[in-house]
């Protein structure tokens, strides 16, 4: 017998006598699947408009140290992106093809590896920022949904010291469940084999519980939304 | 070579009375309280997100079977493998195959708590291959050659300075001990391993049925550049780590950020559904997940304490428990420390060896208030000593209940001996501490309490002598 | 209404000061007080280390002796979580099942009956000086005892209530804990005294005798002049 037949058939041995649901003192209350819409009331609050879910954001970012900029339009990406290449005397970046991702890039007019077709790792470990879009922005958390189609494969969001997310109000959702309903609609259950939840530049509290950025992945994350 | 009882019993003296321990865990838990207060504070309703969490896994758990398979088969669908894993080693031996047929040389690792409980690194470094753990606190610890301290946080027990030292003797040229300082050593060293690495391997925080998913939480982004730089990804973990539906996260990522480490979510929370898929630029050719029963299925036929498999191994009952902060982890020897490692530990590896973790707890509950899926902790720590007891009782210590019973069921007879008590006590100071003192496990640190000239029942007897 | 008295055994030989408070107060209330002076032990000790027969064996009298009050009051949190949590799971599909549910559902701690049961606050008390209130862990979180020691140590006159650090943190005492595990105990309750001084208190008070009977026990040995008093005690100073 394979073990896979053994482990079910131990589960299925040891489920025939019932468990008490938590919460019920012992008497066999019944435990219930919640939609996710429900989780909302329980977590914390966001407000409905999209004016007030910026906000929110905008406020998670500063606590998670995430640099937040909104701006007028979609124009100012290319400028924004430049002054930030030169604050931070950038030599190369990394970037995969997109709608916001092909207009802006190009115009910091550094040496640029894009990962579309594959790429050599090493390259990109070179490379000073990874400039990806995303799928969502998540207002509750303060978190950016990426996934390996959405951002340019897994790596290029977190190998590179700095990561820029190019990203438009639009994507804004509320909270997680939202979140997902934004992945399910793009990709059915074709899902990319990488989903994640970036929430501030990389950190660790492991000396002493300080916090310190930059433990493995970004030291900084910049968010330019418009 | 110490049975486990007198083991723990040696070093949870010892660590107990180390007061410099004790600081540094306060201290590192100070803030960690600050945190978790503010954020569970954000919650509209923390309290019914508890209860809605333990339902979830209530379900996942009593279900077991059939969300097992559902995972197995959508991930299986989409070109990833699943290893049905009895044991630790059998576990152990499939990624030996896997390491041997890739001829891997440099293995990483973010971290897996499934890891340490198959010994995996002992294996695979036996076998000559190279393991280096990315997890800050893991490296650490790796470096230093001991188990981790505390499941999530396995470095809390050594202070900067002890790092420092610890970087300078084996990285090498390691000066300042400043904790920014220390984290860019390990990230310089840590870099050059994820880009050379051929294996990369981890653990799973959850598992969605629905979708055949793994996700990892995690703060530093060791685990992402682990899942995705190597060739082949492994992970491995517990068959009780499944989720029904992919939604379920938006839940449990924000408790488990917030139960955990006090963040709203921790930094990056992966979901893994596969190789590389068509059309993907990166991301490993090969994905095994390894699903270890290990004996869980032995805590799953107990129904009093199944909820103990609802664990989400966010570590809210170590950072709370009174025993763990004054004995530390490593007395437990165990590899799940704190109130859950106390109650799962003998289920794992045989009730009467670990029985006395079960024992070694005041019973405060302070465990049981903080676990966001609400598992009975503390009355399991009560289930283990009544089983323990019944199983093989220690026959003076059940004749000892049998005599107090006797006594206490003769309220004249312990009426007499309260009066022997308040007549013998005038002498207790001649013995008091020494070894012929009855109460010398009280006394050792502790004055006794003085029996009362009169008793309550004689307070109540004259009382009710008057007209 | 008839309040039968819950005076568990350390209380009755080393802390009888705690019960007759209680009787004080509840008789100020005009309430008619009972005790049972057979009724001597919650059989917390043998069941909390794993022999629940031996535990049975006083508590199946101690269930019997009990059956026909209206209201049982306990002068400790810990023995009345015993009776009213642990005793219906002690005979559980057992043929006392049923009056351990009918004892359950009748049984309170001290400060929960006045506040909760009895709807009282103020009880008129006097007591100067500056307190620090001890939750004992069962009380705490087994019956759900947090505000109503406090609503009642509030109205208490010239008494200053000062929190303390990690006041729902445990002394350490644990029963048989102490005695199996000293010293892991013993640093526990270091850790709770620490607390407890730092507030400048003058009075550590609590709901429960054994967590004061641990922390007192601690404070004379290191020669400190804080007082331990249990709440009944507080209460009922005029």
């Amino acid at each position: 017998m394979s073990a896979k037949n053994e482990i079910l058939g131990r589960i299925r041995e040891a489920l025939r006598e019932p468990a008490p649901v938590p919460g019920h003192h012992g008497d066999h209350g019944k435990a219930q699947l919640h939609a996710s819409a429900e989780f909302s009331q329980w977590l914390p609050a966001v407000g409905e408009d999209l004016a007030s879910q910026l906000d929110l954001f905008a406020k998670n970012s500063a606590d998670l140290k995430t640099e937040f900029h909104l701006l007028a339009s979609r124009e100012e990406f290319a400028p924004r992106l430049r002054e930030l290449a030169q604050q931070n005397n950038w030599k190369r970046v990394a970037t995969h093809s997109g709608a916001l991702t092909d207009m802006a890039v190009p115009a910091i007019g550094l040496p640029t590896l894009k990962t579309d077709a594959g790429y050599e790792v090493n390259a990109m470990e070179q490379c000073d920022a990874g400039i990806t879009e995303c799928d969502a922005l998540v207002a509750q958390t303060g978190s950016i949904l990426i996934t390996s189609r959405s951002a340019g494969g897994r790596a290029l969001s977190v190998l590179p010291p700095h990561h820029v997310v190019l990203v438009t109000r639009a994507q804004m959702v509320p909270d997680l469940a939202a979140a997902y309903v934004v992945v399910r609609e793009k990709h059915g259950d074709k899902f990319p084999s990488f989903i994640s939840f970036i929430t501030g530049p990389s950190r660790t509290g492991d000396i002493e519980r300080i916090l310190v950025l930059g433990a493995h992945g970004p030291k900084r994350l910049t968010v330019f939304c418009c | 070579m110490n049975t486990p009882v007198e083991q723990f019993r040696e070093d949870a003296t010892r660590v107990a009375a180390d007061e410099q321990h004790r600081r540094l865990i306060q201290g590192a838990l100070g803030k960690y309280y600050v945190a978790r207060d503010r954020q569970v504070g954000r919650f509209q309703d923390w309290q019914s997100a508890r209860q809605a969490a333990a339902e979830t896994k209530w379900e996942a758990v009593n279900h077991l079977d059939q969300h097992l398979v559902s995972f197995a088969e959508k991930l299986e669908a989409r070109g990833g493998k699943v290893f049905w894993a009895n044991n630790s080693a059998e576990a152990r031996d499939y990624i030996l195959k896997i390491c041997r047929e890739k001829k891997a040389r440099c293995i990483v690792k973010s971290k897996a708590m499934t890891a340490e409980e198959i010994h995996l690194n002992a294996a695979l470094e036996k076998d000559g291959y190279e393991v280096v753990e990315s997890d800050l606190g893991e490296y650490i610890v790796q470096l230093r050659k001991e188990a981790p301290y505390h499941f999530v946080f396995p470095a809390m027990h050594l202070s900067r300075g002890d790092i420092r030292e610890l970087f300078d003797r084996e990285i090498g040229n390691v000066k300042s001990d400043n904790p920014e300082d220390l984290t860019m050593v390990a990230r310089r060293v840590l870099r050059k391993k994820y880009c050379e690495a051929d294996i990369g391997i981890s653990g799973a925080n959850f598992a969605i049925a629905e979708t055949g998913m793994i996700s990892i939480t995690e703060n530093e982004g060791n685990a992402r550049l682990t899942t995705s730089l190597p060739r082949v990804h492994i992970a491995v973990m517990g068959i009780e780590k499944v989720l029904p539906r992919l939604e379920d996260l938006a839940l449990f990522l924000p408790m488990l950020g917030t139960a955990g480490a006090g963040q709203a979510i921790t930094c990056y929370n992966s979901m893994i559904g596969g190789p590389r898929q068509p059309g993907e630029c990166d991301g490993p050719e090969e994905f095994h997940v390894v699903l270890l029963d290990n004996h869980r299925t032995r805590l799953l036929a107990d129904p009093e304490q199944r909820d103990a498999l609802h664990c989400i191994r966010c570590g809210a009952c170590l950072n709370v428990c009174p025993i763990f902060k004054n004995i530390g982890g490593h007395s437990y020897g165990t590899t799940y420390q704190g109130p859950i490692g106390s109650v799962i530990t003998p289920h794992f590896r045989g009730l009467q060896d670990w029985k006395h973790l079960s024992n070694a707890s005041s019973l405060c509950g302070a465990c049981t208030s903080a676990c966001p899926v609400k598992i009975d902790i503390h009355h399991h720590l009560l289930h283990n000593r009544r089983n323990a007891a019944t199983q093989k009782p220690r026959w003076w210590e059940k004749l000892a209940y049998k005599i107090a019973a006797g006594v206490l069921n003769w309220p004249e007879f312990y009426a007499f001996a309260t009066a022997v008590g308040r007549v013998m006590q005038k002498f207790h100071p001649l013995v008091k501490g020494s070894v012929l003192d009855p109460a010398r496990a009280w006394t050792k640190t502790r004055e006794l309490p003085q029996v009362a000239p009169q008793s309550f029942r004689d307070y109540w007897r004259a009382r009710e002598r008057k007209p | 209404m008839k309040i039968t008295l819950f005076i568990p055994c350390f209380v009755n030989t080393c802390f009888p000061q705690a019960g007759i408070s209680m009787v004080q107060i509840f008789e100020r209330l005009g309430h008619t007080v009972d005790y049972r002076e057979q009724v001597v032990c919650c059989g917390q000790p043998a069941f909390n280390s794993g022999y629940w027969d031996e535990a049975r064996l006083v508590d199946e009298r101690t269930l019997g002796l009990l059956a026909d009050t209206d209201a049982v009051v306990s002068a400790s949190g810990s023995c009345g979580a015993m009776l009213k949590v642990f005793y219906p799971q002690l005979f559980d599909g057992r043929p006392q099942a049923d009056a351990a549910r009918a004892l359950a559902a009748k049984c309170f701690e001290f400060s929960d009956f006045l506040v909760t049961k009895l709807g009282v606050t103020d009880l008129g008390a006097r007591f100067p000086g500056k307190v620090t209130f001890h939750d004992g862990c069962h009380g705490l979180r087994e019956l759900g005892v947090k505000s109503q020691p406090r609503k009642l140590l509030e109205k208490v006159r010239d008494l200053e209530l000062v929190e303390m650090k990690e006041a729902e943190s445990c002394c350490g005492f644990g029963g048989t804990f102490a005695a199996k595990f000293p010293m892991i105990s013993t640093a526990m309750g270091e850790v709770k005294c620490a607390s407890a001084l730092e507030t400048g208190a003058d009075f550590i008070v609590s709901n429960d005798s054994s967590c004061l009977m641990q922390i007192a026990g601690l404070l004379d040995r290191q020669g400190r002049k804080v007082r331990t008093l249990h709440i009944a005690e507080v209460l009922a100073s005029r």
